[in-house]
């Protein structure tokens, strides 16, 4: 049977105000900048009023920082010498 | 380990194409890291990851001449990258075609952050029952980043093959949504979705791991 209530329920309301559940699944979008603006606009209507959903995006963000600090493994000394040499056969390669 | 785009792409081609050793030397260095990361997500050994960087390097040399510019010089090593990889990986152990793993990823529920975690029911449905953790306020665990770091990496090991891909390309080594989805072949819908779920699960285990500690 249809949900004959759903326009009035306020977590169905696309024009309407986030509930935290919701908000949670759009923060990637936010920070990818890729929500429309309406979207946008609920978004920071939102955060702005809700310190819990504050955290979490600030979770989010402190996460992505952590992320670009995995140590980064770097090629050998012996393979970037193989790949210089290399260079140098292929700037004297016949043209 | 941030990749800084290269600030005129077209002049460092230029410089490439005239043979200039320091700027080639120079982007190894930068780039390597990145390219060694991402091929380790496909061949099953660091030395392994190693030849298939050292063969895009030669790849890009004998491509350079060729290179039209269409998409940027980054852009460009990552997909000769991912093809090698690939193509490598799948000598090595057998593997489900991308496209469909992809797709596989992208379908089905998915909640960024445990649904008890939300009021069910009642005025306030939906709202935190169990509000996230603020770990930046503990001043002793921001001293243990180290092991955070490592329980990232843990995790992102743990994630499915596309997922684990695009957060690595993205966020480990920098690159943008529109490298990613040329490299690896994705709508942009994809990506994000894959994006949106491995983040929301890297976040989940850090947040885990704070409220241990």
């Amino acid at each position: 049977m249809p949900d004959l209530l759903r326009p009035f329920r306020r977590r169905h309301r696309e024009d309407g105000p986030l509930v935290c559940r919701e908000l949670v699944e759009l923060v990637s979008d936010y920070l990818e900048d890729a929500l429309d603006d309406a979207q946008r606009a609920r978004f920071e209507a939102h955060i702005a009023g809700c310190e819990n959903c504050s955290a979490y995006v600030r979770q989010m963000r402190e996460t992505l920082t952590l992320m670009g600090e995995l140590t980064p493994e770097s090629l050998s000394p012996q393979a970037e010498s193989e790949l210089l040499d290399a260079f140098r056969d292929w700037r004297e390669r016949p043209s | 380990m941030y990749v800084a785009p290269v600030p005129d792409d077209h002049a460092l081609v230029e410089r490439l194409r005239q043979g200039d050793e320091q700027a080639f030397m120079d982007l190894v260095a930068r780039w390597s890291p990145s390219m060694m990361r991402v091929a380790r997500l496909y061949v099953p050994s660091a030395a392994v990851a190693e030849e298939v960087v050292q063969e895009t390097w030669l790849a890009v040399l004998t491509g350079l001449e060729r290179f039209e510019e269409r998409s940027s010089l980054r852009t460009w090593v990552f997909s000769i990258l991912v093809n090698r990889a690939r193509t490598r990986g799948e000598r090595e152990r057998r593997t489900v075609p991308f496209g469909a793993l992809a797709r596989e990823e992208v379908e089905g529920e998915f909640a960024a952050v445990d649904p008890e975690r939300f009021v069910r029911e009642g005025d306030a449905v939906g709202a935190w029952a169990a509000p996230p953790v603020r770990w930046w306020e503990q001043p002793e665990k921001a001293l243990q980043s180290d092991e955070a770091v490592a329980r990232i990496e843990a995790e992102i090991a743990k994630l499915p093959e596309t997922q684990r891909l695009v957060i690595t390309m993205r966020d480990v080594a920098g690159l943008s949504s529109e490298e990613v989805r040329h490299a690896l072949d994705l709508s942009e819908t994809n990506q994000r979705v894959l994006l949106h779920r491995a983040r929301a699960k890297v976040r989940a285990a850090l947040e885990d791991y704070y409220a241990d500690a």
